[in-house]
């Protein structure tokens, strides 16, 4: 039996029935990726040492019987812009190439409490900014269900990782689509929680106001266990959100009788797909089958998104990357004169075009005399945004759509054009203004056998209700592997 | 100088809060550690990591904005100063630009001119930088990140004063304010209160201010009114050149009594500010601004007033005991250990004064304990000890902080009052001073006072002085 194969549920209950070891699902995972690295390249490192001696422990405290939950053993990727003690994190940049963090992220502490094994850090677009995993330092990541294309990004890694079978699930983060648009292209499902419902405490930020980590897994019930787990009130951050209703577990049922789905006529238009389209209208049509209520309705204001979006997370990132300057940490330039010279010869060095794009977009908006023109603007939009989902979701309990206009593009398609990579957002980015959380899962192929993502969108807090209907959904078809989980 | 300039000053004055920890993390904000050793993830801007505010730090800020008079911004805000220097470790200082907590406040102070209201423009909570050290040996620079997170507030004045008095006057105020409530030790020369100095000169009746420019570095009130004086000057002598002041920011050396310049407008930085993201905003509710209202201790005015009732004071006493703090707590603790408040003010207001400025030495820098002062208080009220026995002890309180009981016990030190032993060095004195007696005799009273000054000299001032007038004039 391929271990890798099973979700990351029906792992931890074959080693809590001691069917199998955390040893022997940890090796299975280190031997898929010795097996399939060189064609994916999913990971910038993989902590074979540390997992195999992790797994010991865990299998001690299994058979002492202090870890009981769902995950105790299974082996979990981790994005590599999640800090974690003692382990290699570098954000996919040459700038952090050897940044070795003093502690864990809240998050992974969360898994590691559970009894979760860490194999290894995932690759991505060099400080999440990206959506193709082609901005890696470290090189691009191929899709695993053809590897001439590309697996999204940025936590393109983490998604190629799941659906390669390299690991039993992984962590992303998204801040306007970062794990709900690979998810998509990868044929794996994702979930990008409410903003403050997983601590953000040792994610490297890119837009703060933007960031959440979330699962990412072969199925709609790992990503719930996972939520469950990773989900914390944390007083390590400031917005982080004590919420009392984490049992995403229990919205995992077969039944959508009356839920109310909206269909916003803007997601539909012009740049649609049009395989992607009728996949994603045929899955709208299993739900009404399933006796919910599907209406269309116009949310208003997407084409703002992008913008906004833009000028938000790359102002925010301009500040929050100032800090990698080679004084302390990370990459420091060879030769240089006096200070102001190693900053620039360590910034220009160590930064890739992205990453600069981005800074110096971000710089300019937030420069004195273009702040109310700029950033000013963009927070408006944000909060109107923000009104025109609260109006939608006044209606509806959940809004249905794609997760990207198309299908994975091919390796080097999307970095030449990068106005055109960023309109690829379209459908994921306001999600992340408006704070709400969102869900991807595979709902079709198009004719080149790539995936199509099915997104669910639900109101703040309302978890549950985008659980529920892409469980229900996810009942009407099975999963189908990638070529290279095979 | 043909014409009669006035001078306008505002000041912006960084006060460093005395909260145990730092302003967005749990580290000590004690001073003197080794380098880096009150250091975590977050004061050192590690990847990821996150800040959360001390709430202490609003309450400060809070309770210095109330007894200035400022309204308090029930919705406030932090925002990012981005700049690049190797002792900010995220490269951008927390700080608040746009929503600050205070605003329109003013404080009043008294100068030989007549009474005035300085405003203040508002009141801002940041946090403070590390400590760059240059080590020019090994031609490198490290950097200490102990003070960094260690929360500040600055003071920002209106241009409302005039002159370098009224600038110490403020200053005074602010300090006393800040101390008295106990959220800060205001500490110049140890950088705890810093002040910069905002200064432009205008021809007298002119209704446009001039060009002004910002004086940093000045680390006592002396440095600071020299400097004022120093800006003054310079300013005038320019214009009267026919030049024009440029504004900038000058450091003062107050060695050679100068300034230079640090940087002008043109090459001022943009700072990029924009709401802290990574915070969530403030929102102060009226229940506690009237929380830290009602746990607001007392002030200076309402102490001068306690002091003349409850203990009876002059008001010259009650005056210069709440001048400063130290001298406040110092005179409580002293008076509720031996019940004498007179006594102890006495010993506070002249040797305690006197022996702090023969020192150079501050009020806070008291070096001694409200016990011993009372035991002091307690052994020559009581006559246990003379005057001058108590006085040469007292040196010794200040100094090494002696416990007086333990002292007077060992060295002997008790007034004498065996009337044999004093009999006898009396009719020593008496032999050995027969002019004096002579003129005793005489009728000079004041001779008197002579021998009694040599009995007590004989007895190294242990004598009981009553029992000395005594046995003289009997013997006489």
């Amino acid at each position: 039996m391929d271990l890798m194969s099973l979700t990351a549920v029906e792992l931890g209950k074959k080693i809590k029935a001691k069917e199998v070891t955390v040893e022997e699902a940890v090796n299975a995972a280190l031997s898929a990726i010795e097996k399939k690295e060189e064609a994916v390249h999913s990971f910038v490192t993989v902590d074979r040492e540390g997992a195999l001696a992790r797994a010991k422990e865990v299998q001690k405290r299994i058979d002492a019987g202090e870890l009981t939950g769902p995950l105790a053993g299974v082996p979990v990727a981790i994005k590599d812009n999640l800090c974690t003690k003692g382990l290699l994190t570098t954000c996919s940049s040459k700038i952090l190439y050897n940044f070795v963090p003093t502690y864990t992220a809240e998050a992974v502490e969360n898994l590691e409490r559970a009894g979760a094994v860490v194999i290894g850090k995932t690759n991505m677009d060099e400080f999440a900014m990206g959506s193709t995993t082609e901005t890696s330092a470290f090189g691009a990541t191929k899709n695993p269900w053809n590897t001439e294309h590309v697996p999204g990004g940025s936590s393109g890694g983490s998604c190629a990782a799941v659906a390669a079978e390299e690991c039993s699930y992984a962590l992303g983060s998204d801040t306007g689509g970062s794990i709900r648009q690979p998810s998509s292209f990868c044929g794996v499902t994702g979930i990008k929680p409410t903003y403050g419902t997983v601590s953000r405490y040792g994610l490297i930020a890119y837009g703060s106001s933007l960031d959440q980590i979330g699962p990412i897994a072969k199925d709609v019930t790992d990503c719930a266990t996972i939520l469950e787990t990773i989900a914390s009130y944390d007083t390590k951050d400031s917005t982080s959100v004590k919420r009392e209703d984490c049992d995403f577990t229990s919205a995992l049922v077969d039944d959508v009788k009356g839920l109310r789905i909206g269909i916003p006529r803007d997601y539909f238009g012009e740049g649609l797909d049009a395989e992607v389209k009728a996949a994603v209208l045929a899955a709208a049509e299993a739900l009404r089958e399933k006796g919910a209520v599907v209406e269309e309705f116009d949310l208003s204001l997407v084409e703002y998104a992008i913008p906004a979006y833009y000028v938000i997370a790359c102002a925010e990132a301009s500040s929050n990357l100032a800090r990698f300057d080679g004084v302390k940490y990370g990459y420091r330039t060879e030769e240089y004169e006096g200070l102001h010279n190693m900053y620039k010869k360590t910034r220009s060095e160590g930064f890739g075009a992205e990453a600069k794009r981005r800074i110096m977009l971000g710089s300019f908006v937030l420069s004195s005399g273009y702040y109310d023109a700029y950033y000013l603007k963009a927070l408006r939009t944000k909060a109107l945004i923000k009104q025109a989902f609260d109006k939608a979701f006044a209606q509806y309990d959940v809004i249905l759509g794609p997760a990207a206009p198309t299908t994975a593009p091919k390796l080097g398609e999307s970095l030449s054009d990068p106005i055109k990579m960023y309109l690829g957002d379209i459908y994921t980015i306001s999600v992340n203004l408006a704070g709400l959380p969102g869900i991807t899962l595979p709902c079709g192929r198009d004719k080149n056998g790539l995936p199509i993502g099915l997104q669910l969108i639900g109101d703040c807090f309302q978890e549950k209700n985008i659980i529920r209907a892409a469980y229900a959904f996810e009942q009407t078809r099975s999963y189908e592997h990638s070529p290279l989980a095979q | 100088m043909s014409k009669t300039y006035e001078t306008v000053i505002g000041l912006e004055v960084h006060v460093e809060l005395a909260t145990k920890t730092k302003i967005f993390c749990g580290c000590s904000t004690a001073f003197g550690g080794a380098p880096n050793s009150h250091t975590c993830p977050v004061c050192t801007g590690m990847p990821g990591s996150l800040p959360v505010l001390n709430k202490q730090v609003v309450e400060y800020a809070m309770a210095v904005g109330l007894a200035t008079n400022c309204k308090i911004t029930q919705y406030c805000k932090f925002d990012r100063k981005n700049y690049f220097y190797p002792d900010n470790p995220q490269n951008y200082q927390i700080s608040q630009l746009y929503l600050p907590i205070c605003r329109d406040g003013g404080v009043e102070i008294e100068t030989a001119a007549g009474k005035k209201t300085v405003g203040i423009h508002e009141i801002h909570m940041e946090e403070d930088a590390g400590k760059l050290v240059h080590d020019e040996w090994e031609d490198v620079s490290i950097v200490d990140y102990n003070r960094s997170g260690v929360p500040l507030i600055e003071i920002v004045s209106e241009p409302d004063m005039r002159s370098a008095e009224e600038v110490i006057a403020y200053l005074e105020k602010l300090r006393l304010i800040i101390q008295y409530l106990g959220a800060s030790d205001c500490k110049l020369n140890e950088g705890s209160m810093r002040a910069d100095v905002n200064l432009s000169v205008r021809e007298a009746g002119a209704t446009e201010f001039g060009t002004r420019t910002e004086m940093k570095n000045l680390n006592s009130f002396k440095a600071i009114a020299r400097a004022i004086e120093g800006e003054r000057a310079r300013q005038i002598e320019l214009l009267e050149e026919g030049k024009k002041v440029i504004q900038e920011t000058r450091r003062w050396d107050d060695n050679k009594e100068t300034s230079h310049a640090m940087r002008s407008k043109e090459d001022a930085q943009d700072y990029r500010y924009f709401p802290e993201p990574d915070l969530v905003p403030i929102v102060i509710s009226d229940e506690w601004i009237e929380h830290v209202k009602a746990r607001q201790p007392e002030m200076r005015t309402e102490k001068m007033e306690r002091y003349q009732k409850e203990f009876g004071l002059p008001k010259y006493d009650a005056e210069i005991l709440t001048g400063d703090k130290s001298f406040a707590d110092l005179f409580e603790a002293a008076t509720a250990l031996c019940g004498k408040p007179k006594k102890v003010s006495n010993w506070i207001m002249v040797e305690t004064i006197r022996l702090l400025k023969d020192n150079e030495m501050d009020p806070d820098e008291i070096p001694f304990s409200p016990e011993n002062l009372a035991k002091l208080v307690n052994l020559a009220d009581s006559g246990a000890i003379t005057n001058t026995v108590a006085k040469e002890v007292f040196e010794l309180v200040f100094t090494e902080d002696i416990d007086p009981d333990k002292y007077v016990e060992e060295k002997g030190l008790k007034t004498v009052n065996d009337e044999g032993a004093l009999r006898a060095t009396v009719e020593q004195v008496i032999k050995d001073n027969p002019q004096s007696v002579e003129d005793y005799h005489n009728g000079k009273e004041k001779a008197i006072g002579f021998l009694v000054g040599q009995t007590m000299k004989a007895m190294k001032g242990k004598a009981n002085p009553a029992m000395v007038n005594e046995l003289l004039k009997e013997l006489l």
